[in-house]
């Protein structure tokens, strides 16, 4: 019996002192953290996509309160709403919040590009692009092996006849597809735009056309009808300035390829 | 000297907590992943391992042996182990922040890890005086480092691979783990043949 008791009372005295010196160090070493972290937390969604250049939402919390100069509207995938509410939170305004969204700049489907080999190992574009600059004919467009498929957090995209389509319903911008892709076949730009051009092709333009009868053939046929001189041909492929365009249309139908969206 | 080498290369080696012992299974699985996290978790082991010895050898010796309560061990250190990693946390929190953002993430899930328990008992059963105690905790933590470190390397090339579908995910990470815990079975003997 007093075996029993005194093992119950040694148990209970070391829990009894790890207790007290728990507590009594809590209080003593407590670190205030600053309640404005982790109502920014709150509002941020959660995504952990570091779309916006931060380990995580939490970081994009603590960095925001860190340094004021922080800009608010970093985060793609909160938007505007996201954007105000965090500025409410910190007494700021929020300034203006472009949405954002991935565009993908090559139509080379199945149907108007070909392999010129057949490519058997890792399944990755990054991995394809160190053999001969990937399989496909053309060396600038998308592989099609869907390194972005793997990176979207929200799974937003994916490899529709061997090109990377975006699903505007997801896609919130925040930019995870365009970092992985080795071609930078993906762009992130304003939800906006009235034209893209949808090929990533910089040969010659008969080069060009023969990989692939979708590809942009550095005509400078859009260049010369823009109203607005808001195209230019740079490295054979068109190249839209937005700050110039206004959204007219003409290079669209002009375009002998059909490249521009 | 030649004796605490000895221990530490059978604690790390020989005896590797991960890989012949199965102890810290959850952490080996769970965090091995990325070799920065690993690296991390590996570094907090070493430290709490380390600690843990400090603390429960004396109470061992001091408080439960002289008391006849020597079948009250495990409870005991779970108890000061828990109690003492979170003690560490906060003292980090207050006076290393920087130690504390690289390990922080990693001491909770510590608390009550089996290795840790594994190391403090073995040292008792062993019966290791305090500084062998220390050495072999010390190895001990290192073996976890290692085994970790070589484990992200292998499930880093295995994300890369294409294997059947009911293979992946844990199941071929746990047929990965056998596989490198056979290599660690070509250590047995090895230290004995040394230090013969």
């Amino acid at each position: 019996m007093t075996a029993i008791i005194i093992a119950v009372i040694v148990v209970t005295v070391i829990g009894i002192i790890c207790a007290v010196v728990l507590s009594v160090a809590s209080k003593v070493m407590y670190v205030p953290v600053d309640e404005r972290v982790t109502q920014l937390s709150e509002v941020l969604p959660g995504a952990n996509c570091g779309g916006c250049g931060f380990p995580g939402c939490d970081g994009y919390a603590a960095a925001l309160v860190e340094d004021p100069d922080t800009p608010l509207t970093l985060c793609a995938a909160g938007g505007a709403a996201c954007a105000q509410a965090m500025g409410r939170i910190l007494g700021k305004e929020a300034g203006e919040m472009v949405e954002k969204r991935a565009f993908v700049q090559c139509m080379g489907d199945c149907s108007k590009t070909a392999n010129k080999m057949e490519y058997v190992g890792i399944d990755s574009c990054k991995a394809a692009k160190v053999m001969f600059g990937g399989a496909g004919n053309c060396t600038f467009g998308c592989m099609g092996l869907g390194d972005c498929v793997a990176a979207c957090p929200n799974g937003g995209v994916e490899i529709k006849d061997g090109v990377a389509r975006i699903n505007y319903t997801i896609c919130n911008g925040c930019g995870g597809c365009a970092k992985v892709c080795p071609n930078g076949v993906i762009s992130i730009l304003p939800a906006t735009i009235p034209v893209l051009v949808a090929c990533s092709n910089k040969d010659k333009g008969p080069a060009a056309r023969k990989k692939c009868t979708a590809a942009c053939i550095g005509c400078g046929m859009c260049m010369r009808k823009c109203p607005q001189g808001a195209i230019k041909v740079e490295n054979n492929i068109a190249r839209v300035d937005y700050e110039k365009c206004d959204g007219c249309g003409t290079c669209a139908s002009v375009c002998p390829a059909k490249c521009i969206l | 000297m030649k004796e605490i080498i000895a221990i530490i290369l059978t604690a790390a080696l020989v005896n590797n907590y991960v890989l012949s012992q199965f102890l810290g299974i959850c952490p080996f699985l769970g965090v091995s992943k990325k070799l920065d996290q690993a690296t991390g978790m590996s570094i907090a082991v070493i430290f709490v391992m380390l600690l843990a010895t400090a603390v429960t050898w004396p109470i061992q010796y001091y408080v439960l042996n002289p008391k006849g309560l020597g079948y009250m061990q495990t409870i005991v250190f779970i108890l000061v182990i828990a109690a003492l990693v979170q003690l560490v946390e906060i003292i980090l929190k207050k006076y290393i922040p920087g130690l504390h953002k690289s390990l922080g993430v990693y001491l909770p899930l510590i608390t009550t890890n089996c290795a840790v328990l594994g190391v403090c008992i073995s040292n008792i059963t062993a019966e290791y005086n305090f500084v062998q105690a220390m050495f072999n905790s010390f190895g001990s933590g290192l073996g976890f480092f290692l085994a970790m470190v070589l484990f992200s390397g292998v499930r880093g090339r295995m994300e890369n691979n294409n294997c059947p579908a009911c293979f992946k995910g844990l199941p071929i990470t746990l047929i990965a783990a056998a596989i490198l815990s056979c290599s660690f079975f070509g250590f047995a003997g090895v230290v004995d043949n040394i230090f013969g």
